[in-house]
């Protein structure tokens, strides 16, 4: 019993992650149109920069939240800006600009990686915080990873509440139902992608310092947050933020059930998970 | 006008033929001057192009974006490590395209019937799952990390990749001008008018697909042979896939000289950063991949015949159709 209910809670500590991971990109995609196969790399990207606050500055990596969000923020906002609107303008249909947005996002996988590791090397780094652990019964659960899923769920629930009940949220979600209707009330649809994008970032930041408080970092850890987002994202079903919450935590606890059987097949589980869902159900399970 | 029309047609051939001897000649050359630096820099850019032609042969003409590339050239590989001391050469590679092409007829079976971006990402996660399932049975079953390989020598390695490429060129070209290259550009027009009109869409997509792995997977069987080791991250990198991908692109997929030349162009090109500049040619190559994709949509090709027109005017009306959107 103990150990499945610690089976239970390690998945929903690994569902926290997974699901701010997915929050950012299942907007991108789900509203822009665009797969951001380099979304993984603005997670590293993030988290690099908040282990280099703390251990060179000694600032609180709590505190980068502030500092590396808004930062991919910019970033996303201008990507989108130069290259993904000049790319649109340029491609016939919307189908083309899904492959060749695709292709464009493997371009900035590689630019970005290339400078982290120009920066940071390729060395595995860390830094420990909260690095204690806290007793609920007789489990025994990590401080860190307990602050990351409160702040993953948190992060996700504020966004949510941005999206659907201040204007440029609603403005947003217009833009990805209709864009022409949306277009001709009056949303400036440009300016929605932009912030769209530019939003995934942001929360491809915030995903990224909650990751470097507890995992190791490697700059060319990327890929894996990526394949993983994308997961979570057909999981939950596209655009959907409750949906990619509820993907993440089924992800996470799908992923301790079977490295509690046999570790080494966790990555080929993900796979096959998805692939199966991808044939039957390719709107995600909560999907419309 | 028809003296010109009929030297036109032989420009193409002759230029083939040309480079063939030269590539045929190349080895004597290289070894004269005591350079083995340039065979190995040749057999990449002949492996590129395999892959990259291959590649143009499914997804060009159908529109589908396969980025399992990878799959069918480590499995090819693979076939080598693991059948490279029982069998001979020849056989050796054959059955690393056969191994292929089997993997092919049976993930394009079930992946098929997804469009667009979905049969993008199911195409990359086989990769991925074939890779960690692999992976896991050589650490516990196998009790090993990777294979060693049988080595080759490399004149041998170009030789007989020079062998495939040539029949690869001439499978293009056969297959572009059947009507079954015809019914292919069909389904990348439309898929459901093209069922309409009898092109029998699953078994012809499928064929191309086993058909252009069917190449990887020679490709590979024979690359492994100028290697030591490998093991399934060496076999499936995902690079194998992303490249070829992008090579295509690169040289403009409308025939079959584009994707050609946007391999041997980019090939060099990335071997020449690598060993200029190890430590930022990623940046400069993601640089490239970002303003081809932007400005050159239609690759090289595309430039050199938009260049083409206005230097001679144009001929033509422009039949290219484009979508109102």
């Amino acid at each position: 019993m103990i150990s499945f209910i610690n089976i239970l809670l390690n998945g929903l500590l690994l569902g926290g992650i997974y699901a701010i991971t997915a929050v950012g990109l299942s907007l991108q995609y789900g509203v822009a149109r665009i797969l951001n196969i380099a979304h993984g790399e603005f997670i590293m990207f993030s988290a690099f920069i908040t282990w280099m606050l703390h251990t060179t500055l000694g600032i609180n990596p709590l505190l980068c939240l502030a500092v590396a969000g808004p930062l991919m923020f910019v970033l996303g906002y201008l990507i989108q800006k130069f290259l993904y609107k000049t790319l649109k303008d340029k491609t016939p249909s919307p189908a083309a600009f899904e492959g060749s947005s695709m292709l464009l996002a493997f371009g900035l996988l590689f630019v970005i990686q290339n400078i982290a590791v120009f920066i940071w090397g390729n060395n595995i780094e860390g830094y420990t915080f909260m690095a204690y652990s806290v007793y609920l019964g007789d489990i025994r659960l990590s401080a860190n990873r307990l602050v990351i899923l409160v702040l993953a769920v948190l992060i996700c629930a504020l966004f949510y509440l941005f999206l659907t009940r201040t204007r440029p949220g609603k403005a947003i979600r217009a833009a990805s139902q209709d864009p022409e209707a949306a277009g001709l009330m009056g949303v400036e649809i440009n300016r929605m992608l932009a912030l769209c994008f530019a939003l995934g970032a942001l929360m491809a930041g915030f995903a990224g310092v909650l990751i470097s408080l507890a995992y190791q970092l490697q700059t060319t850890m990327g890929m894996q947050y990526t394949i993983i987002a994308i997961i979570v994202v057909v999981l939950g079903g596209l655009g959907s933020i409750p949906g990619s919450l509820i993907g993440g935590f089924l992800l996470g606890i799908f992923g301790s059930i079977v490295s509690g059987i046999e570790p080494g097949l966790t990555m080929a589980a993900y796979y096959l998970l998805f692939m199966v869902l991808l044939l039957v159900k390719p709107s995600g399970i909560f999907g419309r | 006008m028809k003296i010109k029309a009929n030297y036109k047609k032989y420009v193409i051939p002759v230029i083939a033929i040309l480079v063939l001897v030269l590539l045929i000649a190349l080895p004597y050359f290289a070894e004269r001057s005591d350079s083995r630096y340039t065979i190995v820099l040749f057999k990449t850019i002949l492996m590129f192009t395999i892959l990259t032609l291959s590649w143009a042969l499914f997804s060009g003409p159908t529109g589908y974006t396969s980025l399992a590339t990878a799959a069918f050239y480590g499995v090819g590989l693979y076939t080598a490590g693991v059948l490279g001391r029982v069998l001979p050469l020849p056989v050796m590679v054959l059955c690393g395209g056969l191994a292929s092409f089997l993997l092919a007829v049976i993930i394009g079976g079930i992946t098929l019937r997804l469009r667009g971006i979905y049969f993008a990402i199911f195409t990359l996660s086989s990769v991925e799952l074939i890779k960690h399932v692999l992976h896991w049975y050589e650490i516990t079953i196998a009790g090993g990390r990777g294979r060693p390989v049988v080595r080759v020598p490399d004149t041998t390695v170009f030789y007989v990749l020079l062998g495939i490429l040539v029949l690869l060129i001439i499978t293009s070209y056969l297959l572009k001008r059947s009507k079954y290259g015809l019914a292919l550009s069909s389904i990348g027009s439309c898929e459901e008018a093209a069922a309409h009109i009898g092109v029998n869409v699953v078994t012809l997509k499928v064929f191309t697909f086993a058909l252009s792995s069917f190449f990887m997977g020679l490709a590979g069987a024979i690359m492994a042979t100028g290697m030591v080791y490998i093991d399934c991250f060496i076999a499936f990198d995902l690079n194998y896939s992303f490249f070829p991908t992008l090579m295509a692109i690169f040289g403009g997929m409308g025939n079959i000289v584009g994707p050609i030349i946007g391999a041997v162009v980019f090939t060099y090109l990335r071997e020449i950063l690598i060993t200029e500049f190890p430590y930022v040619y990623m940046f400069i190559f993601g640089t490239v991949m970002i303003l081809t994709i932007i400005y050159l949509p239609n690759g090289l090709i595309g430039l050199a015949e938009s260049i083409r027109r206005k230097l001679l005017g144009g001929k033509h009306a422009d039949t290219t159709c484009r979508r109102v959107n």
